[in-house]
């Protein structure tokens, strides 16, 4: 038996390819919606597993470090370290800024570490660690630097000493990391003029500046600057220690609220992205609607522009069952083309997009069966229209 | 198996006391009365009448896509509809179509995806015949009918002519007993209607089909032998000039 779909597509081909294509455009923004959502985890994952933390140790009640702005004391890690199960720690301090890369600004997130400590980045893809605690940075791929280079944050200009790949802040920002105590300065020093002004301030105040008690002033200044912040203070814990046990004990004891990696997982890629998620999953609801809406309407166009062949094959004895599978087919016949056409194109473009975009194989399976799915009950119109054409039309009057 | 049953004569078609009535009440059509007719194996039969008179109706329920209101239809000796046993007596009217009555139209409606070969090798195909058996069969009867020379061609490149024999070839590829021809020569000049005539009567007695041709055509009406006039649904049968067509 002859396939009579393929001969009719073969006898439209044109107009069914250049369909397919279309469609194919459409399905390809769809994949490229679900590889944005994926990127979206990925990168959720990416700046937790980058910080190498069994534990992030933050300000009290607060989703930190990059959920929520979160505030630690710097010598709060002192009295971690004592704990039981605590194998090593180190304070990280994390902010989101603008920085100058060859005459335009990039958007990266800080990430200042102590060198050779917990938080440093993995594995490096060129150059070498941070070995100095000053002025030295590690930069993510993405953030266009390259090895050499010196990048200026505010005060400062930075060597770029090595490369990192994927290691992104959850938006997705490239990841620079910088000494602690530089971070520090860039995150709570003050600029020279507040300084000065400040200065001259606490200098004008009778209260702090008395004549009769030299040196008070000096002591005031001084404490003014001493107390120093970080974000966060990252916990590796000892080998045998469940997390969950040690972070219970951080937080019946030291005032500080600790969170393990499935903590940081939810708050990152389950809270933080939940918006958005809820977003492309709109997106996704609708474009599938509209996809289902071009195909019904291409495969019944076809269907009746085929009545009277339909009427003449029925005549001569072909089954409805033929006949509904002829459109059947050509409906996921249009459906394959649109769904080739789209991944194609998705991996094309993807690259060219500002966020990541990761095209998961299992999100194109799921995408080529939604296709075929929303194929074939698109051609439920157009085999319901089929099925009703009297045999006695192609008779005529 | 039906067959088998047939009696020994060379009836191809009978009807008795066929009736068709469209609607009901005042608004009633009453398409056929009462039209008896029978059909030998190797004839080709004219039925003529004036627009309006029933032709295309007798034609649907002789095919099997209208069911008449009344009377009875037997093929081959076998009653395929009864309305006095309640209607048709075969489950499957589209295998009985498909099997046993062969159809050409006054177009000739053929299924312009499929090439000439395709568009004959169907009908075996439906009826479950392999592919290259269908395909030889309908090579054959294309051949006999002088468009073996375009048998890969896409069907909507052939000259009008061309596409009817093409379809007389669709009709005669099942080898059904009955042929139904509505206005076959219609589109075409007076030769080519008289070579359509000249195919049909051919093929009715090499195959051994009974041809029933609808017609308005003039040139042809005194082709046939045998001619059923037909009025306001009634049928009155008379001899026809049976003029020679010739070799
Ligand atoms: N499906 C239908 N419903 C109602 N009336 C119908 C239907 N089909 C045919 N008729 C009526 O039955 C009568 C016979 O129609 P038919 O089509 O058989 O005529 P015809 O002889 O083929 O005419 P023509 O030469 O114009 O084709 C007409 O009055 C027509 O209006
Ligand atoms: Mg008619």
């Amino acid at each position: 038996m002859i396939s009579l779909a393929s001969r009719d597509i073969g006898h439209h081909l044109g107009r069914f390819v250049f369909t397919g294509v279309g469609l194919g455009l459409l399905i390809g923004v769809t994949l490229t919606m679900a590889g944005v959502y994926r990127g979206m985890v990925a990168d959720g994952r990416a700046v937790i597993a980058a910080s190498g933390a069994d534990l992030w140790v933050v300000q009290q009640g607060t989703l930190g470090p990059w959920a929520e702005p979160s505030s630690v004391r710097d010598d709060a890690y002192r009295a971690l370290a004592g704990l039981p199960g605590v194998a090593e720690v180190a304070n990280a301090a994390y902010l989101t800024m603008q920085v100058p890369v060859r005459g335009r600004d990039v958007r990266v997130m800080l990430a200042g570490i102590e060198p050779g400590g917990l938080g440093e980045p993995a594995q490096l893809v060129a150059g070498r660690p941070l070995l100095r605690s000053h002025y030295e940075a590690v930069a993510d791929e993405a953030a266009g630097l390259a090895i050499g280079d010196t990048v200026r944050i505010r005060r400062h200009e930075y060597a770029v000493v090595g490369l990192v790949r994927r290691a992104t802040s959850s938006a997705g920002d490239p990841m620079l990391f910088i000494p602690l105590k530089d971070a520090q300065e860039v995150q709570f020093l003050k600029d020279n003029d507040s300084l000065v002004a400040e200065r001259a301030r606490t200098a004008a105040n009778p209260a702090l500046n008395r004549p009769g008690i030299p040196g008070l002033l000096d002591a005031v200044l001084a404490s003014q600057n001493a107390g120093r912040s970080v974000n966060a203070v990252l916990v590796r814990v000892a080998p045998g220690y469940p997390p969950e046990e040690v972070k219970a004990e951080i937080g019946r004891w030291k005032h500080l609220t600790a969170w393990t990696r499935a903590d940081m997982e939810d708050i990152l890629v389950a809270k933080l992205i939940a918006t958005s998620a809820r977003q492309i999953g709109m997106f996704l609801a609708i474009l599938a609607v509209v996809s289902a809406a071009i195909v019904a309407f291409i495969i019944y166009t076809m269907t009746l522009n085929k009545q009277r062949e339909i009427a003449v094959l029925k005549l001569i004895g072909a089954r409805d069952r033929s006949i509904a599978a002829m459109i059947l087919q050509q409906a996921l016949a249009l459906g394959l083309i649109g769904f080739l056409v789209g991944q194609l194109a998705a991996l094309v473009w993807a690259p060219y997009f500002p966020k990541h975009v990761l095209l998961e194989p299992g999100d194109a399976l799921r995408g080529l069966a939604a296709t075929l799915l929303v194929c074939a009950v698109a051609s439920l119109l157009a085999i319901r229209a089929a099925l009703r054409v009297d045999p006695a039309d192609a008779i005529g009057g | 198996m039906d067959k088998a049953a047939a009696p020994p004569d060379d009836t191809a078609i009978r009807l008795r006391g066929l009736s068709k009535t469209f609607g009901s009440g005042s608004t009633a059509v009453h398409a056929l009365r009462d039209v008896d007719m029978t059909l030998r194996r190797g004839e080709v039969v004219g039925l003529v009448g004036p627009s309006g008179s029933g032709k295309s109706t007798l034609l649907k329920c002789l095919g099997a896509v209208v069911e008449p209101t009344a009377g009875r239809i037997e093929m081959g000796g076998q009653a395929v509809f009864d309305s006095a046993s309640g209607g048709w007596l075969i489950d499957d009217l589209r295998a009985l179509r498909r099997d046993r009555i062969g159809f050409i139209f006054q177009a000739p409606y053929l299924i312009p995806f499929l090439d000439v070969t395709d568009n004959v090798a169907l009908l075996p195909m439906l009826a479950g015949h392999p592919d290259r058996e269908a395909r030889a069969r309908a090579r054959e009867l294309l051949e006999a009918l002088d468009v073996g020379h375009r048998l890969g061609v896409r069907v909507s490149l052939l000259s009008g002519g061309e596409q009817q024999r093409v379809a007389i070839a669709r009709s005669l590829v099942n080898r059904p007993p009955v042929i139904l021809a509505d206005e076959p020569t219609a589109p075409l000049d007076s030769e080519r209607a008289l070579a359509v005539m000249r195919i049909l009567e051919e093929m009715a007695r090499r195959y051994g089909a009974a041809i029933i041709v609808v017609t308005h055509d003039e040139k042809i009406i005194p082709t046939f032998r045998r001619i059923y006039r037909i009025r306001d649904g009634r049928t009155v049968e008379e001899a026809g000039e049976g003029r020679s067509l010739g070799p």
